[in-house]
């Protein structure tokens, strides 16, 4: 039986880990994701997981741990949040090269220094490039069904996920939602089986030094080198957003929710100005959506993106390039450039004719409260600025809620 | 189980010479064995073969006289310095080549 409960994010996320099977958890503690692993801790000791708790001393370990437990053919999981990601970098890169899905929750937080343990996207964005596939929840009910579909696609593709969610405003906030039942998810996320796991019977040399040619190994088969493994990465990471929509259906058909695993519109059908962003801000823009709309008689949408990486370029355009406007509203910034996801949406509509102009906005870095009233204000002025300021200025992002 | 859309190129081989290429151009120094100190080729007997087991590169035969297949042995001397009986010993590569101080 499905189960309709009031927890807090972390909790959720914990549950839903619990239900997919994960065997071997590692984790460092690191605020706000230390609940997360408390609880898969206690779930462990209490009997109620069947699963190895590895307690380590970094996250650097965690992860390793985790590469460890993947190479086996063991299902693997951790979490962490901002600098403990960050200590990760360099496992992050291994795992997705060496191909081992496992699956990751980054609580996103601000990153030191200084010191912040409160929310922004500045952890998951640095990342980016590490080759691992990043999705976002907007609230609690996505943080259980994107982590189940996560280890999913993970071990289909075998390329490793992160799912994000926004800390404090989800991690630490109690909301209502459904935990699906432990039969059906057993059903739907098969046992975890690697062609490549550690078997003493069938010595194998793994991710050792790869020319920069590829080569015959000492049997006569074509072995790939380096470049050719780093190029079917890519590709089959973005092959992987059509895996996650088969996955997601699937999903919706077992469970009744999904249809939205890569954009997810919000009044966007048929909108002059569309406002992009990624997690729990979405989901607050779809109150200034609504009061735009009555109030000022502005068609205004919002697009969550729930999938940053591999990026939705193809999908993203087309959801925007009919749009006069789009606001990329964001929570973290490539210092001295611009915001990392306007940069990424800027690059995708460049070859649409037809794109539309483009504003940034970079919002609530370090739990810097996010006001409606601002986002009503910035977005309503950004749909009505004439075009009269340099193309400079437009592409310059402006800071919302700055206290200089 | 994975999805056979994807190929999932992975760095795995089994190990054996030449896992790492044609790694005897990498060689400075070449592992010389003297056979009438080599306990193997001493005795008739195929006993210690500490070299055969040492050898990361796996060029050392577990042979009654080990040989040492020159072209992927890296030259790292693993070999010289676990040999009990001090059979091999590391020459300069310069020895070996032509025009070089001793031909």
């Amino acid at each position: 039986m499905s189960e309709k409960l009031i927890d807090s994010g972390n909790n959720a996320a914990a549950m839903a880990v619990q239900l997919a099977a994960a065997e071997v958890i590692a984790a460092y503690p690191i605020t706000p994701q230390t609940p997360l692993t408390e609880k898969l801790s206690e779930l462990i000791a209490a009997g109620e997981m069947d699963a190895e708790y590895v307690a380590v001393e970094s996250e650097h370990s965690a992860l390793g741990v985790c590469i460890g437990a993947a190479s086996a053919g063991v299902r693997a999981f951790t979490a962490t949040s901002s600098n403990g990601l960050l200590y990760m970098s360099e496992q992050l890169h291994w795992a997705a090269g060496a191909r081992l899905p496992m699956v990751m929750c980054v609580v996103n937080r601000g990153i030191g220094a200084p010191w912040s343990v409160w929310n922004d996207h500045q952890d998951a964005m640095s990342q980016r490039d590490a080759g691992w596939i990043q999705l976002f929840a907007k609230d609690h009910q996505e943080i259980v069904d994107i982590t189940l579909k996560a280890f999913r696609l993970a071990e289909l593709v075998h390329i490793p996920v992160m799912v994000n969610y926004d800390g404090y405003y989800l991690s630490h906030t109690y909301m209502p939602f459904e935990l699906p039942d432990a039969a059906v998810v057993k059903e739907f996320l098969p046992a975890y089986e690697y062609a490549h796991a550690l078997d003493p019977q069938k010595p194998e040399s793994l991710n050792t030094v790869t020319l920069p040619d590829s080569r015959n190994d000492i049997n006569g088969v074509k072995q790939p080198g380096y470049m050719d493994i780093r190029h079917n990465l890519h590709q089959e990471m973005r092959l992987a957003m059509d895996v996650l929509e088969e996955i997601d259906a699937d999903y919706q058909q077992r469970f009744g929710r999904g249809g939205t695993p890569i954009i997810d519109p919000y009044c966007c059908e048929d909108a002059d100005y569309i406002v992009v962003a990624m997690g729990t801000l979405a989901n607050q823009f779809r109150d200034v959506v609504d009061r735009l709309r009555q109030e000022d008689g502005l068609k205004v949408g919002v697009l969550a993106l729930q999938i940053y990486r591999p990026f939705p370029t193809a999908k993203i355009a087309e959801a925007l390039q009919s749009a006069k406007g789009v606001m990329v509203y964001e929570k973290g910034l490539s210092y001295g450039n611009q915001g990392a996801l306007y940069a990424d949406l800027k690059s995708a509509l460049y070859p649409y004719p037809a794109r539309p102009q483009l504003h940034n906005f970079i919002v609530g870095l370090g739990g810097r409260d996010i006001r409606t009233e601002d986002l009503c204000q910035t977005l309503k002025s950004a749909c009505l600025q004439d075009d009269l300021s340099s193309p400079e200025q437009t592409d310059t992002p402006q800071w919302i809620g700055l206290q200089l | 189980m994975p999805d056979s859309r994807f190929k999932v190129l992975t760095s795995a081989s089994t190990s054996g010479p030449g896992d790492a290429g044609r790694t005897g151009s990498w060689r400075v120094e070449r592992p010389i064995l003297d056979y009438s100190r080599c306990i193997p080729a001493k005795t008739g007997k195929s006993a210690c073969h500490l070299c055969w087991l040492y050898c990361p590169d796996n060029v050392v035969s577990k042979a009654i006289e080990p040989k040492i297949d020159l072209e992927y042995c890296k030259g790292c001397g693993i070999c010289a310095e676990e040999c009990p009986a001090k059979a091999i010993e590391m020459v300069s590569e310069e020895n070996f080549v032509a025009g070089g101080e001793d031909e």
